[in-house]
This record gives structure tokens, sequence and C-alpha cells, in this order.
């Protein structure tokens, strides 16, 4: 199976025999997840009353000297960037004394990773570690329950060790509605052949991490490594979190007065584009309905216009398997204007590349075919197009669908009904812009 | 394009008999729910730019006296009735 990432909470698996040529993970969506850097993941850890190192977040190379100094022996500095890679990208140090802390923290400061300048460093012990060991808490969609991860193997990829070494992974499931016990953190724990007083130890950290991740709303809550010291001790090394970013607006304790997050720091990964931020325009300006668009990491010439209830993220794969190539990913539904329907198709026709559209959907109940139908033929005239020419296929089934049917027939429109697949449509489409590339 | 595409869906049409009826138009500004009628001193005017946004939900035509308004769908010659 081949997992399509839409974002942290949308993603869906293929089946092998769909044969997916052309298929780089795909990231599409205005965040939405609230991702932390790791100085505040450290914070969120220790409010949950989980131990750590002692550490620094530091915003200049005198700070850093200073933390480097109250931590006392060999420090690490890390760049606070939203990207992985920091060590290849020399964003992390070692230093044995407070004034090499401090050059590494000048340089990682100026240091670009992946397109992001450092919010900061963080300034981290090189701790004594007798074993490392993982924890995490993710949402398992499946069963619609969090689940608890804990390995004696830490330290690493938690992937490598379930494929290597899948007696070393415990899992356990606790539920949202009840009090989250100990003693299901304890099998969890125990299920990887770790006993003894590593157990008792590693259990209160693994149930609080939990509770935090139920408390936080966090679809991810990582710690990795945990680290057994040689005094025996547990702390957290490195932690990882992600909070459901539709949770964001009911924890401003946490975001706002604890982590002192403020509200316009969305965490975006990347610089909206012109195209997602006109779609967005147009879709804050007129109540009625639902656009989106997005465009970061396309550039194919089939514009798509699409939606209804994960129709965007099927009918977007269904394109991409069939070796299409999508210009841009789209939501629209919620009954949206004619003027929102054209907007959206506007801004998609005028993306650069962009040959033809693609009108899909799944099966709409709350948005009215005849009025996507006005909207899309519109941009097209607007832009001196011929919609028959201009738009590849038709396909929203549902509301409303035979008076839609009669604008199509007027404009020349090729469509479908609801007997025509998702699949097949978006296949029609991609057969026709290729064709026609392959005539020009 | 060669050929000439009408860029427009719907046509209304408020019966001048009945035009400048303040009272009317003011009750036709209240039911349309994508604004197509506004009501002013010398009575009803038609909003050009939401005139695609009619949903054709008649509540023109029952809120104003028989045969008076008339909505036309432009692609495919029909009248509300």
């Amino acid at each position: 199976m081949t997992i399509i990432e839409i974002s942290s909470t949308w993603a869906f698996l293929v089946p092998p025999n769909w044969n997916l040529p052309i298929l780089p993970p795909l990231r599409i969506g205005s965040a939405p997840l609230m991702r932390f850097y790791e100085f505040e993941a450290r914070q969120i850890v220790e409010l949950a009353g989980i131990p750590v190192t002692k550490y620094g977040f530091c915003k200049t190379a005198d700070e850093a000297r200073q933390a480097a100094e109250e931590i006392g022996g060999p420090v690490v500095i890390k760049s606070q960037v939203l990207s992985g890679g920091r060590m290849k990208a020399g964003g992390v140090k070692f230093a044995d004394t407070p004034d090499e802390a401090a050059a590494h923290a000048e340089d990682i400061l100026q240091l670009e990773i992946n397109g992001q300048m450092p919010r900061g460093v963080l300034v981290d012990p090189k701790a004594e570690v007798k074993q490392e060991y993982y924890a995490s808490v993710v949402w398992d969609g499946t069963a619609k329950k969090p689940l608890m991860l804990f390995s004696d193997m830490g330290g690493i990829d938690i992937e490598e060790v379930a494929e290597t070494h899948p007696d070393h992974v415990g899992k356990g499931h606790v539920t949202n509605l009840m009090p989250i016990p100990d003693f299901e953190a304890k099998q969890t724990i125990a299920a990887t052949g770790v006993t003894g007083s590593q157990l008792n130890r590693a259990t209160p950290i693994l149930a609080k991490l939990a509770r935090l991740f139920r408390d936080y709303d966090m679809t991810l809550a990582e710690i990795n490594p945990l680290a057994e010291l040689t005094d025996g001790s547990f702390v957290a090394l490195d932690a990882h979190m992600e909070m459901e970013n539709e949770a964001v607006g009911r924890q401003k304790v946490l975001l706002r007065k604890q982590l002192e997050i403020a509200e316009d720091d969305t965490r975006e990964t990347y610089e909206p584009s012109e195209f997602e931020r006109n779609v967005a325009a147009i879709d804050a300006a007129d109540h009625r309905g639902v656009i989106q668009g997005k465009d970061h990491g396309f550039s194919g010439n089939l514009g798509l216009v699409i939606g209804a209830g994960g129709g965007s993220l099927t009918l977007t794969d269904a394109v991409r398997s069939q070796n299409g190539r999508p210009a841009n990913y789209s939501e629209i539904g919620g009954n949206p204007s004619v003027a929102k329907a054209c907007g959206l198709a506007k801004e998609v026709l005028e993306k650069d590349g962009v040959e033809k559209i693609a009108v899909m959907m799944s099966i709409v109940s709350n948005t009215r075919v005849d009025i996507v139908a006005r909207g899309v033929i519109k941009a097209c005239l607007e832009l001196d197009k011929d919609p028959a020419e201009t738009i590849a296929i038709f396909r929203i089934p549902g509301a409303w669908e035979d008076e839609g049917f009669k604008i199509l027939d007027r404009y020349g429109v090729e469509y479908c009904d609801r007997s025509v697949s998702m699949w097949e449509a978006a296949g029609r489409a991609v057969a026709k812009i290729q064709g026609e590339a392959a005539s020009a | 394009m060669a050929k000439k595409l009408n860029k427009v869906f719907i046509d209304v049409e408020v019966d001048p008999s009945v035009a400048g009826d303040v009272a009317l138009a003011a009750k036709l500004e209240e039911v349309c729910p994508v604004n197509i009628f506004k009501g002013t001193e010398s009575g009803v005017e038609i909003v050009e730019e939401n005139l695609d946004e009619c949903v054709l939900c008649k509540l023109c035509l029952e809120a104003a006296p028989a045969g008076t308004v008339h909505v036309r769908k432009l692609y495919d010659g029909t009248e509300l009735s």
C-alpha cells in the first residue's frame, strides 16, 4: 500500500494495483496541524510532568554561552527550525566550552535550513546515556483511538524498528472517554520485554505522554530518545509534538500563555502562492460555500476544480494515478455562489501551464450542480475561452443536476452523471488533455 | 473563440406597470436571497451583477402580482412560472 499524505490528518491508502507512476509524498493544505519547535515540545513535555534535562532556548550567541555555562560540561547546539535534516545541514553542533557554544550558536543562527531561518537555538547537555528508548502516542484513524507505542530501541526511526524488530515495539490503545491508567502504559512497555526498575520508571512517562496527547489535542506526541541515564533516571532528550489544527482555538492557555505563541504564528510550511492567496481572498469575500486552492508542489497542465466529501483527495489521486498532471489541488463545496465557483475556476485557468480544467466532485447534496456549472462556464467566457474546449470533463452528480446538464448542453461541455465513476471521469480528462498534446 | 456565447445565464424583468411600486420594490428586495432586486425611492432596480446568482426559487414570482416579474433561463429559453 502507498500512503498519499495530504496532511497529517488527511492521508489515504492506495491499493498496489493502482500502479502509481509518479507519486512522491504529497502534502497539501495550509497548516493542517499546529507544529511545534523542539524547544516548545520540550516545554510541553515538562508541563506534563515528564522529566527533561536542563536546557536553554537562546536567540543570541551570548544567551547560548550563558546557557552552556549554567548547564556545565559539553553541550549540543541545535537549530530551531520546523524542518528535518538539521544535522545534515549543519544545524546541530557539539561544544565542549561555553565560548565554543557561543561560536556555534552564532553560525547556526545565520544558517538557513530548507528555506527557514531558525527561531533560535536549543542548548542541551550531552547526556550520559545508558540506554535509549522510544515512546509516542499517535492517533489511530482506523481504531479511532490514541495508540501508545514504546520501544527499547530508541534514538532511531521507529518505522525501521517496527519493520526489522517488531518484537521490540509495544503497542496499546487508550480511550479518550475514560481516565488513562498507568497499567495500560505498563502493559505496552512490558510487551517489549522491559522489566524491573526500567519498567517502573518508564511507565509513568508513557502514561503522562498519553494524557498529554489527549488533553492537548495532539495528533502526535513523541519522545525519541527517551533516555535512561547512567544514574538510572529517565529523561526526555528530544520531543516532537503536533497538535490538531482545529483544536488551536481551545488550547489558548497552552499556546498563548504557556508557550507564548502569537496568534498570527500559524506555522505555515511555506509561503502561500499568489494562486493560494487569491483563492483564499475570494473565499473570504463571500460567505456562501467554501473554496480552497493549493498549488504548492504542482506544475501540471490539468487544472482541478474538485470537491465533495473526500472527492478532492480521491480525484487528485485518480488523475495522478492515470498519468495525469494536476496543476493544483482544490476543494469546492457547501453550495458556493456562482461568483465563488467562477472565481476559483478563473484562478485555476490563469495558472501557468494550465490547458484545461476538470470539474469533478463525488455526489453532492448540499451544492447545486447548476450553480457550479454556471460558475465554471462563466470563468471560461470571462477569460475568452470556449467552455467546450476548456472544460475537459464535468462530473458533478447531485442536487439540480438536470438543470446543470441543460447549461452544459447549451455550451457544449462534456459531462457525465453518477453512472460514470470518479476514476473514469478523471481518466477521460487525462485522456483528453494527453490526446491533444499527442496530436499537437 | 469563434462562436459568440452568452456570458449571462439568467434574465429578470419587472413589468413597467409595477416597477415604480415602492412597496413591491421593498418586498422583492426582502424576499430575493441573492439580492437581484434593489428597492429605491423610484421603485425597483435590477442588480445586473447578481443576475447569475438566481437560484430559481420563485420567491419573487410569489411576492409580485401574477405575471409582473419574469425570470428567464437564457440557456434553455424557458421562463419560470
